[in-house]
Protein backbone atom coordinates (compact mmCIF):
# COMPACT_ATOMS: atom_id res chain seq x y z
CA UNK A 1 0.00 0.00 0.00
CA UNK A 2 2.97 2.61 0.89
CA UNK A 3 4.68 1.37 -2.55
CA UNK A 4 1.53 2.20 -4.31
CA UNK A 5 0.90 5.79 -2.49
CA UNK A 6 4.98 6.42 -3.26
CA UNK A 7 4.26 5.30 -6.91
CA UNK A 8 1.06 7.60 -6.99
CA UNK A 9 2.99 10.71 -5.13
CA UNK A 10 5.75 10.23 -7.62
CA UNK A 11 3.19 10.81 -10.81
CA UNK A 12 2.64 14.34 -12.00
CA UNK A 13 -0.41 16.67 -12.17
CA UNK A 14 -1.83 15.40 -15.36
CA UNK A 15 -0.72 11.43 -14.87
CA UNK A 16 -2.84 11.85 -12.04
CA UNK A 17 -5.54 13.28 -13.57
CA UNK A 18 -5.25 10.99 -15.97
CA UNK A 19 -5.85 7.64 -13.69
CA UNK A 20 -8.40 9.10 -11.89
CA UNK A 21 -10.31 9.75 -14.93
CA UNK A 22 -9.68 5.91 -16.13
CA UNK A 23 -10.28 4.58 -12.70
CA UNK A 24 -13.69 6.51 -12.68
CA UNK A 25 -14.13 5.40 -15.92
CA UNK A 26 -13.60 1.80 -14.94
CA UNK A 27 -16.16 2.31 -12.08
CA UNK A 28 -18.43 3.70 -14.18
CA UNK A 29 -18.75 0.64 -16.89
CA UNK A 30 -18.43 -1.62 -14.14
CA UNK A 31 -21.27 -0.63 -11.86
CA UNK A 32 -23.50 0.67 -14.76
CA UNK A 33 -23.47 -3.12 -15.93
CA UNK A 34 -24.82 -4.29 -12.45
CA UNK A 35 -28.32 -3.09 -12.69
CA UNK A 36 -29.01 -3.93 -16.03
CA UNK A 37 -27.35 -7.22 -15.42
CA UNK A 38 -30.25 -7.51 -12.64
CA UNK A 39 -33.09 -6.67 -14.54
CA UNK A 40 -32.13 -8.88 -17.79
CA UNK A 41 -32.05 -11.67 -15.23
CA UNK A 42 -35.11 -10.59 -13.82
CA UNK A 43 -37.00 -10.08 -16.89
CA UNK A 44 -35.83 -13.54 -18.90
CA UNK A 45 -36.60 -15.58 -15.78
CA UNK A 46 -40.34 -14.20 -15.80
CA UNK A 47 -40.26 -14.77 -19.56
CA UNK A 48 -39.07 -18.60 -18.89
CA UNK A 49 -41.87 -18.83 -15.70
CA UNK A 50 -44.86 -17.60 -18.50
CA UNK A 51 -43.53 -20.07 -21.34
CA UNK A 52 -43.36 -22.80 -18.33
CA UNK A 53 -47.16 -22.18 -18.16
CA UNK A 54 -48.34 -21.32 -21.57
CA UNK A 55 -46.00 -23.23 -23.47
CA UNK A 56 -48.48 -22.07 -26.57
CA UNK A 57 -47.57 -18.36 -25.67
CA UNK A 58 -43.43 -18.78 -26.29
CA UNK A 59 -43.34 -17.03 -29.51
CA UNK A 60 -44.69 -13.71 -28.08
CA UNK A 61 -43.47 -14.14 -24.81
CA UNK A 62 -39.94 -14.48 -26.35
CA UNK A 63 -40.78 -11.08 -28.97
CA UNK A 64 -41.63 -9.43 -25.66
CA UNK A 65 -38.51 -10.79 -23.69
CA UNK A 66 -35.96 -9.50 -26.72
CA UNK A 67 -37.09 -6.11 -26.42
CA UNK A 68 -37.24 -6.20 -22.96
CA UNK A 69 -33.71 -7.72 -22.99
CA UNK A 70 -32.88 -4.81 -25.57
CA UNK A 71 -34.12 -1.89 -23.41
CA UNK A 72 -32.40 -3.05 -20.25
CA UNK A 73 -29.31 -3.04 -21.94
CA UNK A 74 -29.78 0.19 -23.26
CA UNK A 75 -28.72 1.26 -19.36
CA UNK A 76 -25.33 -0.51 -19.47
CA UNK A 77 -24.75 1.29 -22.81
CA UNK A 78 -25.27 4.89 -21.05
CA UNK A 79 -22.43 3.31 -18.83
CA UNK A 80 -20.65 2.61 -21.78
CA UNK A 81 -21.01 5.79 -23.28
CA UNK A 82 -20.04 7.65 -20.20
CA UNK A 83 -16.43 5.26 -20.01
CA UNK A 84 -15.57 6.70 -23.76
CA UNK A 85 -16.03 9.96 -23.00
CA UNK A 86 -13.85 10.09 -19.74
CA UNK A 87 -11.06 7.27 -20.00
CA UNK A 88 -10.86 5.62 -22.61
CA UNK B 1 -44.64 -30.25 -18.61
CA UNK B 2 -41.31 -29.41 -19.70
CA UNK B 3 -42.21 -31.48 -22.59
CA UNK B 4 -44.70 -29.19 -23.52
CA UNK B 5 -42.33 -26.33 -23.08
CA UNK B 6 -39.44 -27.75 -25.10
CA UNK B 7 -41.45 -28.56 -28.14
CA UNK B 8 -43.78 -25.34 -27.97
CA UNK B 9 -39.66 -23.31 -28.13
CA UNK B 10 -38.54 -26.08 -31.10
CA UNK B 11 -41.89 -24.92 -32.80
CA UNK B 12 -41.09 -21.51 -32.49
CA UNK B 13 -37.56 -21.53 -32.42
CA UNK B 14 -37.73 -23.79 -36.05
CA UNK B 15 -39.84 -21.99 -38.40
CA UNK B 16 -40.25 -18.75 -36.22
CA UNK B 17 -36.83 -16.98 -34.91
CA UNK B 18 -38.78 -14.10 -33.92
CA UNK B 19 -36.10 -12.37 -32.29
CA UNK B 20 -33.75 -12.57 -35.04
CA UNK B 21 -36.92 -11.29 -37.35
CA UNK B 22 -37.07 -8.39 -35.30
CA UNK B 23 -33.13 -7.63 -35.31
CA UNK B 24 -32.65 -7.85 -38.73
CA UNK B 25 -36.02 -5.51 -38.81
CA UNK B 26 -34.36 -3.30 -36.70
CA UNK B 27 -30.96 -3.25 -39.04
CA UNK B 28 -33.00 -2.58 -42.17
CA UNK B 29 -34.62 0.42 -40.78
CA UNK B 30 -30.97 1.41 -39.43
CA UNK B 31 -29.85 1.18 -42.84
CA UNK B 32 -31.83 4.29 -43.88
CA UNK B 33 -31.25 5.93 -40.53
CA UNK B 34 -27.82 5.15 -41.24
CA UNK B 35 -26.62 8.24 -43.78
CA UNK B 36 -29.01 10.86 -41.64
CA UNK B 37 -26.91 9.89 -38.69
CA UNK B 38 -23.47 9.72 -40.39
CA UNK B 39 -23.98 13.00 -42.15
CA UNK B 40 -25.37 14.35 -38.80
CA UNK B 41 -22.12 12.94 -37.32
CA UNK B 42 -19.94 15.08 -39.81
CA UNK B 43 -21.25 18.09 -39.80
CA UNK B 44 -21.06 18.23 -35.89
CA UNK B 45 -17.27 16.66 -34.87
CA UNK B 46 -15.95 16.75 -38.84
CA UNK B 47 -14.62 13.38 -40.83
CA UNK B 48 -14.52 12.07 -37.54
CA UNK B 49 -17.50 12.14 -36.10
CA UNK B 50 -18.45 11.11 -39.27
CA UNK B 51 -16.80 8.21 -39.18
CA UNK B 52 -17.21 7.04 -35.82
CA UNK B 53 -20.99 7.73 -36.30
CA UNK B 54 -20.59 4.66 -39.05
CA UNK B 55 -18.63 3.03 -36.63
CA UNK B 56 -21.30 3.43 -33.83
CA UNK B 57 -24.17 2.32 -35.87
CA UNK B 58 -22.38 -0.99 -37.05
CA UNK B 59 -21.31 -1.74 -33.25
CA UNK B 60 -24.91 -1.25 -32.59
CA UNK B 61 -26.11 -3.51 -35.43
CA UNK B 62 -23.83 -6.03 -34.57
CA UNK B 63 -25.26 -6.12 -30.62
CA UNK B 64 -28.46 -6.38 -32.03
CA UNK B 65 -27.93 -9.23 -34.10
CA UNK B 66 -25.47 -10.72 -32.07
CA UNK B 67 -28.21 -10.72 -29.26
CA UNK B 68 -30.32 -11.97 -31.74
CA UNK B 69 -28.73 -15.05 -33.08
CA UNK B 70 -27.73 -16.28 -29.83
CA UNK B 71 -31.24 -16.70 -28.17
CA UNK B 72 -33.20 -17.93 -31.40
CA UNK B 73 -30.30 -20.44 -30.98
CA UNK B 74 -30.63 -21.33 -27.34
CA UNK B 75 -34.64 -21.41 -28.03
CA UNK B 76 -34.37 -24.20 -30.29
CA UNK B 77 -32.41 -26.59 -27.68
CA UNK B 78 -33.71 -25.68 -24.22
CA UNK B 79 -35.32 -22.88 -21.36
CA UNK B 80 -31.92 -23.45 -19.47
CA UNK B 81 -30.36 -22.32 -22.18
CA UNK B 82 -32.09 -19.21 -23.07
CA UNK B 83 -31.49 -18.22 -19.40
CA UNK B 84 -27.84 -19.29 -19.35
CA UNK B 85 -27.28 -17.08 -22.91
CA UNK B 86 -28.98 -14.00 -22.08
CA UNK B 87 -27.41 -14.05 -18.99
CA UNK B 88 -23.59 -14.63 -19.93
CA UNK B 89 -24.45 -13.49 -23.64
CA UNK B 90 -25.12 -9.72 -22.01
CA UNK B 91 -21.98 -9.46 -20.12
CA UNK B 92 -19.42 -11.42 -23.09
CA UNK B 93 -21.45 -8.99 -25.81
CA UNK B 94 -20.16 -5.84 -23.01
CA UNK B 95 -16.56 -7.24 -23.10
CA UNK B 96 -17.17 -7.76 -26.99
CA UNK B 97 -18.02 -3.87 -27.48
CA UNK B 98 -15.43 -3.10 -25.35
CA UNK B 99 -12.86 -5.16 -26.71
CA UNK B 100 -13.60 -3.98 -30.13
CA UNK B 101 -13.72 -0.16 -29.26
CA UNK B 102 -10.38 -0.77 -27.16
CA UNK B 103 -8.09 -0.65 -30.37
CA UNK B 104 -9.25 2.23 -32.01
CA UNK B 105 -9.36 4.46 -28.90
CA UNK B 106 -6.11 6.86 -30.10
CA UNK B 107 -7.06 6.56 -33.87
CA UNK B 108 -7.56 10.31 -35.38
CA UNK B 109 -10.92 9.29 -37.15
CA UNK B 110 -12.60 8.64 -34.09
CA UNK B 111 -14.91 10.90 -32.42
CA UNK B 112 -15.47 10.00 -28.63
CA UNK B 113 -18.61 12.32 -28.40
CA UNK B 114 -19.96 10.93 -31.78
CA UNK B 115 -19.79 7.52 -31.07
CA UNK B 116 -20.75 7.49 -27.97
CA UNK B 117 -24.16 9.19 -28.82
CA UNK B 118 -24.57 7.47 -31.92
CA UNK B 119 -24.44 4.31 -30.02
CA UNK B 120 -26.73 5.25 -27.18
CA UNK B 121 -29.40 7.18 -29.48
CA UNK B 122 -29.07 4.24 -32.55
CA UNK B 123 -29.84 1.57 -29.93
CA UNK B 124 -32.71 3.52 -27.88
CA UNK B 125 -34.19 4.81 -31.43
CA UNK B 126 -34.21 1.78 -33.04
CA UNK B 127 -36.12 0.23 -30.62
CA UNK B 128 -38.41 2.38 -29.97
CA UNK B 129 -39.34 3.04 -33.90
CA UNK B 130 -39.64 -0.56 -33.75
CA UNK B 131 -42.15 -1.18 -30.80
CA UNK B 132 -44.29 0.22 -33.64
CA UNK B 133 -44.23 -2.70 -35.98
CA UNK B 134 -43.96 -5.72 -33.50
CA UNK B 135 -47.02 -7.70 -32.96
CA UNK B 136 -47.38 -9.33 -29.13
CA UNK B 137 -50.28 -11.67 -30.27
CA UNK B 138 -50.33 -15.52 -30.29
CA UNK B 139 -51.34 -15.50 -33.55
CA UNK B 140 -48.42 -13.12 -35.20
CA UNK B 141 -45.46 -13.38 -32.56
CA UNK B 142 -42.57 -10.88 -33.49
CA UNK B 143 -43.70 -8.65 -36.57
CA UNK B 144 -46.79 -7.60 -37.38
CA UNK B 145 -48.23 -8.79 -40.83
CA UNK B 146 -47.71 -6.74 -43.63
CA UNK B 147 -51.27 -5.48 -45.13
CA UNK B 148 -51.33 -6.69 -48.66
CA UNK B 149 -51.82 -4.35 -51.41
CA UNK B 150 -55.07 -2.60 -52.77
CA UNK B 151 -55.10 -2.64 -56.45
Amino acid sequence: MEAFAHFVAELSAGEQKAAQAAIGAGFAYGLAAIGPGIGIGYVVGKAIEAMARQPEAAGMVRTTMFLGIAFTEALALIGFVVFILLGL
Amino acid sequence: MLFDVQQSLLRSGDNNPVELRIASDMVKRGMFAAPIIVIAGGLIWGRAGAFSAAFGLALVFFNFLLAASIVSWAARISTTLVMAVSMFGYFARLALMFAIVYPFRNEPWISRYSLGLTMLIAHLGLLIWEIRFVSISLAYPGLKPRQPRKN
